[in-house]
């Protein structure tokens, strides 16, 4: 087993163990805490898989944006030094037993020998990756116009991020009691 | 990395996908809803930049929905926080069997 096989085992624990501890922890902000070492672990297999770009936006956007955003609303409105309340023994089981049959038939679906469609690329060897994944190719194929451009998809989403904006302040704005 | 098959990378973000499932079956809480859904996102774009690189290592398709993936992430978590406060604010709990009213 090479070193970059090795690395990957590892990474996929530490993603693994430290998903499970956040989605079980009763203390809700250590299971935050738990949360942010398993989208750090997720942005290092994007680093091992040779995104680098992705990477750099996860680490960005998940652990510097939405972990923050979710401490901050922990801090709001939970007294965060109180246990939650355990689950339902009975919801556990059954969930349990569900998530656990989905995961045996979803990994028996696995064992289907995935192929490209179409003509194999000449000489597709994983390395030539690295100069189609670059920054620059990247933002130039999201900008173009022509055929297989993303810039319609980016302009819909820029949309999207300013009603999501606009909606939240309209959704979390305190209404004064003699104004209802 | 050639030496790990494509399949192991999708066993792991398939057990990241039902981790994050049981998570949302079992959590009652809103704000660790929001974080196993988060996981399941992620899980997400863990196959689609696994299958762009294994498969279509010319291509650019799966690191473009991986990103408008990441974005909506993002305006879904900001949205979701303000409904949590403002539930917070009219229940005084964010628990989702103790809010028994949709109008306030």
């Amino acid at each position: 087993m090479s070193a970059s096989a090795v690395v990957f085992y590892i990474l996929s624990f530490f993603i693994l163990g430290t998903g499970l501890l956040a989605v079980t922890s009763r203390k809700i902000f250590r299971s935050a805490i738990w949360l942010l070492f398993s989208l750090t672990g997720i942005a290092g297999l994007y680093f091992w898989l040779q995104m680098e770009f992705i990477a750099a936006v996860q680490i960005v956007v998940y652990v510097g944006g939405i972990v923050v955003l979710i401490i901050f609303s922990i801090f709001l409105t939970q007294q965060s030094g109180k246990d939650l309340p355990a689950p339902v023994r009975k919801r556990a089981i059954f969930s349990g037993s569900v998530v656990c049959a989905g995961f045996v038939l979803t990994c028996l679906l696995l064992r289907y020998p995935f192929r490209p469609l179409g003509h194999p690329v000449a000489g597709a060897g994983l390395e030539n990756m690295g100069a189609t994944a670059s920054v620059g190719n990247i933002g130039a194929q999201m900008l173009s116009t022509s055929e297989y451009g993303y810039v319609l998809p980016f302009e819909v989403i820029s949309i999207l991020l300013l009603a999501a904006m606009i909606g939240c302040i309209v959704i979390a704005i305190k209404i004064k009691p003699e104004d209802k | 990395m050639s030496q790990v098959p494509l399949s192991h990378i999708l066993i792991v973000s398939t057990a990241l996908f039902f981790i994050g499932m049981y998570g949302l079956f079992t959590r009652r809480n809103m704000i660790t809803m929001l974080m196993s859904v988060e996981l399941l996102l992620n899980s997400v774009n863990i196959n689609f930049v696994a299958f762009n690189k294994y498969l279509y290592p010319d291509k650019l398709e799966g690191v473009f929905f991986t990103l408008f993936i990441i974005a909506i992430a993002a305006a879904e978590a900001a949205v979701t926080i303000a409904i949590i406060i403002n539930l917070y604010r009219n229940f005084h709990s964010i628990d989702v069997e103790a809010t028994g009213e949709m109008k306030f």
